[in-house]
């Protein structure tokens, strides 16, 4: 009951750490089927409609319901830790962001229930999105689910945003910032911009299909291209929204594991802005096999390949970060310094398809599987596990056990290039992507095999993992505030786990790394910015849990609105009574909300004495 | 200056051997890396520049990499604590200055080859023009010049210029010759895209769709088959000649009530579905069940046409899941076999 009800942010983080988990499984799960189809030619393991369906929904929900939910995880768990603050800055809707995710998740993952799947790629391209060309309910569920769950993802951003401009403690300027919190920022920055346009995309697709209207219908007058476009304005900023964090995690983890300072800090700062700006300004470099011309084509490639330049600076500021350092090789670094070669190989097949008329060749080919599975498996999915071996401790109090953990590291490096190096070759050699099957004969063979094999290893990888965290959870909570000993950011000053209020006393921040300052300067812990005294704390609240619940409601009756009879004779179909209910649930909830005067709680000197004590 | 140019001499002979290493690379019907015509060779030329340009970040991240994380491993019970340096102007405008150069290298090439794919053959009296159709799961290929039209398999002459002007019946699909041209999307409504390619060599080449399009997306494949300028004379000629419907009134009666609703052969039946006429000299059925002599029969994939056209009539779907054809119609053996045999001797004579 408390999970349900809790707006503490590290708690948040643990539930979105647990649901992401769950999703990474499923979409797993998604990946290692759609392998089996395809180790060797003609296969009938699954069938054609099925593939399109795992295919689909593997992209849908490793990129939505995975990936940024174990980065909001990090980013929970951290961020206010980071910058010496009590909570985020508004933990009520924190708490909703995560229910109108795990609920819009859910209410995807439906959809293998019933039977109608999503089963028109991730990219839901119109027309085959439109209920003309997918007439089961299985678009339905895509479009509703995302919206659902992109709601979270949005309120989140804002959330973050707000939380990083105004609760920084005193003396935390915007260049003493961590670069984990730093990417996070822009990260926020990007999701606030992006979103949007995949909410007005999904819900003029959600128009087409469910209102007969015909926003993406070319014979009724609306262009197939416009999709394509609103798709990717949102789609490609998203992939940067990925990997930025992951940029952020893999600075603090090299810095702490060398003992040293960030290297060029400043310009760290700005080749991630700079990347997030441009971000937003190649989303056409998807399409330029769909025929914009010769001058939008030429612009695109250039803006594009403007990206490697930020992230080269950040390539080799990480490398020289190293240089002359003292470099442990425990896990969470394991990860990171695996994480840039496989990072690097993925960012130059980025600026290989950025030169327009060689995508002719590659576009949607197995080259681009191999190139983005480089940048996401391979960076982000490696950032993720080096962020989550390094915060564990922080997270849960027990360190995971290192002998596992650097298995983990090996089989899942060793399968995951083995899975995807191949990947690029297939592509050259003429195979397209999204196949349910491949002829035999053309060379494909040898190659899917190894792939298969590579997929199947990162799979054990997985599993290594997540014995690890059983073994892990089964151990005294013990684990010091300063687990890896070089800790350098205010995370690493306080018990871990925290305690509810996080900071006894908030910090006062003298420097970049601030810890490690007080650290150089002799000094044990931070010097406090306020004296002790009780400490002001929002309440828990069940009308988040509430509030998704209604959107899982809504979403689920209007979908069936046209299948279901009519509502005790009215012109109302069941589907809108049930929609209506759901959507009642949320208005009466944000109501209460808005009426019930809740002045929160306060935790009292004493009580915060007691754990200080307790600790010393 | 003279960096520079020491820089594209140390270069060149990299490319050279990089070049041969790719071209050994797959078949040569199909792979980019194997390139058989002059667009695919453009394409190609820009994907080694880069390739080599790229294998050397490589070569240096990795080296840097491999360098520091040996060299500066933290020995056994090492308290020490490195010089915490900030950073370095110099260094950084080093790592930015070098990529924006290699991009440049890269950019040039780009950007004129993106115009030069652009070119405009539509007013060219020399080049074939071809209207490239796409459908769940087929290609229909007209000549509106000659006045033909086909399916699934797009004869060509060597050297020609072949100017595509490519669109959708259905949903997106994307035309894709590896070998020869790359890919171009076709989209639905008034979108419609244009591409040229030619190919100096005759043979046949494979094509696939790029774009999600439904279940049979990956089977939706076709042939370009490059011959000599005489036998395409003679090809056009051919295909326009009339054609006699099966000898077997029997057979005639099912063909033109079961099958002629929907597909053509000379100047019978329906335009909706791909043409038939001289599907018998075909390389292949449904773009996926390739024909061979029986004694070549090789993969699973390949058999006679008789025996392909047999397969493809008695259970479409088995063959390709989700087309239009499955449950369109009731035939019994005798009568599939016939129209098979009448499709497979439907010919036509053209290559010398
Ligand atoms: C028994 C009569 C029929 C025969 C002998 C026949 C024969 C064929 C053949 C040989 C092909 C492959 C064409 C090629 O490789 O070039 C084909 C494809 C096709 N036919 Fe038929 N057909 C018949 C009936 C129909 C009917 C009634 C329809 C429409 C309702 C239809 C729709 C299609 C479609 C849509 C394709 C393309 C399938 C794909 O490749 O995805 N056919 N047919
Ligand atoms: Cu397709």
């Amino acid at each position: 009951m408390d999970w349900l009800t809790t707006v503490d942010h590290k708690k948040i983080g643990i539930l979105y750490l647990i649901a992401g988990g769950f999703f990474f499984l499923v979409g797993g799960l998604e990946a290692i089927l759609i392998r089996i189809q395809l180790w060797k030619p003609q296969n009938d393991f699954v069938g054609a409609d099925t593939y399109n369906e795992l295919l689909t929904m593997h992209g849908t929900t490793m990129i939505f319901l995975a990936a940024m939910p174990v980065i909001f995880a990090l980013m929970n768990a951290v961020i206010p830790l980071q910058i010496g603050a009590r909570d985020v800055a508004f933990p009520f809707v924190n708490s909703l962001g995560f229910w109108t995710f795990l609920f819009g998740g859910i209410l995807l993952n439906v959809s293998w229930i019933v039977g109608d799947v999503p089963d028109a790629g991730w990219t839901a391209y119109a027309p085959l999105a439109g209920s003309t060309y997918s007439n089961d309910h299985g678009m339905d569920y895509y479009v509703l689910g995302l919206q659902i769950a992109g709601i979270g993802t949005l309120i989140g951003g804002i959330n973050f945003l707000v939380t990083i401009i105004n609760m920084r403690a005193p003396g935390m300027t915007f260049m003493r910032m961590p670069m984990f919190t730093w990417s996070a920022f822009i990260t926020s920055a990007l999701i606030l911009f992006a979103f949007p346009a995949l909410t007005v995309g999904l819900a003029a697709l959600m128009f087409d299909r469910l209102f007969e209207a015909n926003f993406f219908d070319p014979s009724a007058g609306g262009n197939a291209v416009l999709w394509e476009h609103i798709f990717w304005i949102f789609g490609h900023p998203e992939v940067y929204i990925l990997i930025l964090p992951a940029f952020g995690i893999i600075s603090e983890v090299i810095s702490t594991f060398s003992r040293k300072r960030l290297f060029g800090y400043s310009s760290m700062v700005f080749a991630t802005i700079l990347i997030g700006f441009l971000g937003f300004m190649v989303w056409a470099h998807h399409m330029f096999t769909t025929g914009l011309g010769p001058v939008a084509n030429a612009l695109f490639s250039i803006a594009t390949m403007l990206i490697a330049v930020p992230t080269g600076i950040k390539i080799f500021n990480w490398l020289f970060t190293m240089w002359g350092g003292s470099i442990s090789f425990k896990s969470p670094n394991l990860f990171a310094v695996g994480f840039i070669p496989t990072f690097v190989m993925g960012g130059v097949t980025g600026v290989m398809l950025a030169a327009a008329p060689a995508d002719f060749q590659y576009h949607d080919s197995y080259f681009v599987v191999a190139h983005f599975h480089y940048v996401i498996v391979g960076g982000l999915v490696l950032g993720l596990f080096s962020g989550v071996h390094y915060w564990w401790p922080k997270m849960f109090g027990r360190i995971l056990n290192e002998g596992l953990a650097q298995l983990t590291f090996w089989t899942f490096f060793i399968g995951f290039h083995l899975t995807f190096f191949v990947q690029h070759f297939l592509g050259l050699m003429g195979m397209p992507r999204r196949i349910w099957q491949y002829l035999d004969g053309l060379g494909f063979n040898e190659m899917n095999l190894i792939s298969t094999i590579g997929a199947l290893l990162m799979g054990l990888g997985t599993i290594i993992f997540l014995i690890n965290v059983v073994v892990t959870s089964v151990k005294p909570k013990n684990a010091p505030a300063d687990p890896w000993e070089d800790g350098r950011t205010l995370e690493w000053t306080i018990p871990s786990p925290p305690p509810e209020y996080n900071f006894a006393q908030t910090p006062l921040v003298r420097g970049y790394d601030a810890y490690w300052k007080e650290k150089q300067d002799g000094h044990s812990g931070m010097t406090p910015a306020e004296p002790l005294g009780p400490i002001h704390m929002p309440s828990p609240s069940i009308l988040p849990f509430f509030m998704g619940l209604g959107f899982f409601i809504a979403g689920f009756g209007f979908m069936y609105a046209p299948d279901w009879g009519h509502f005790l004779g009215t012109d109302l179909t069941v589907g809108h009574a049930i929609g209506i209910v759901g959507l009642l649930m949320v208005l009466i909830c944000m109501l209460l909300r808005s009426v019930i005067d809740d002045h929160g709680f306060h935790i009292e000197e004493d009580e915060i004495k007691r754990d200080l004590g307790g600790k010393a | 200056m003279m960096n520079r140019w020491q820089y594209f001499k140390r270069l060149a002979p990299l490319m050279a051997i990089m070049a041969l290493v790719l071209a050994a690379c797959g078949r040569e019907d199909l792979s980019t890396l194997n390139p058989q015509g002059p667009v695919a060779e453009e394409q190609f030329d820009l994907m080694v520049t880069a390739i080599v340009i790229m294998s050397l970040v490589i070569v240096v991240v990795f080296a840097i990499c491999l360098y520091v994380i040996i060299r500066f491993r933290r020995r056994k019970g090492d308290k020490s604590i490195p010089k915490q340096v900030e950073g370095s102007h110099k260094l950084e405008i080093v790592w930015t200055v070098i990529p924006i150069i290699l991009l440049i290298i890269l950019g040039v090439p780009t950007v004129q080859s993106v115009f030069n794919l652009a070119k405009d053959y539509s007013n060219d009296p020399d080049a074939v023009k071809v209207i490239v159709t796409s459908h769940q799961y087929w290609w229909e290929f007209e000549y509106p010049e000659l006045g033909i039209k086909t399916a699934q398999e797009l004869v060509i002459p060597t050297g020609k210029t072949i100017w595509i002007e490519a669109k959708t019946a259905d949903v997106l699909h994307s035309f894709w010759i590896p070998s020869l041209a790359g890919k171009i999307d076709t989209n639905p409504g008034g979108n419609t895209n244009y591409m040229y390619f030619s190919a100096p060599k005759e043979g046949v080449y494979l094509g696939k769709c790029a774009e999600l399009c439904g279940p049979s997306h990956g089977l939706m494949d076709f042939k370009v088959k490059s011959v000599d300028p005489a036998s395409f004379d003679r090809w056009a000629t051919a295909i326009k000649e009339p054609v006699a419907l099966p000898s077997d009134p029997a057979i005639a009666e099912v063909f033109e009530s079961k099958c002629l609703t929907c597909h053509a052969v000379g100047a019978f039946g329906g335009p909706a579905f791909p043409n038939l006429t001289g599907i018998g000299s075909r390389e292949s059925v449904a773009g996926i069940l390739v024909n061979v002599e029986a004694d070549d029969k090789q993969y699973e994939h390949e058999d006679t046409v008789y025996n392909n056209l047999y397969k493809w009539i008695k259970d479409p779907e088995a063959v390709k899941p989700g087309n239009l054809m499955s449950n369109q119609y009731d035939l019994t053996d005798e009568e599939i076999e016939g129209i098979a045999q009448y499709l497979s001797e439907l010919t036509l004579d053209f290559e010398q």
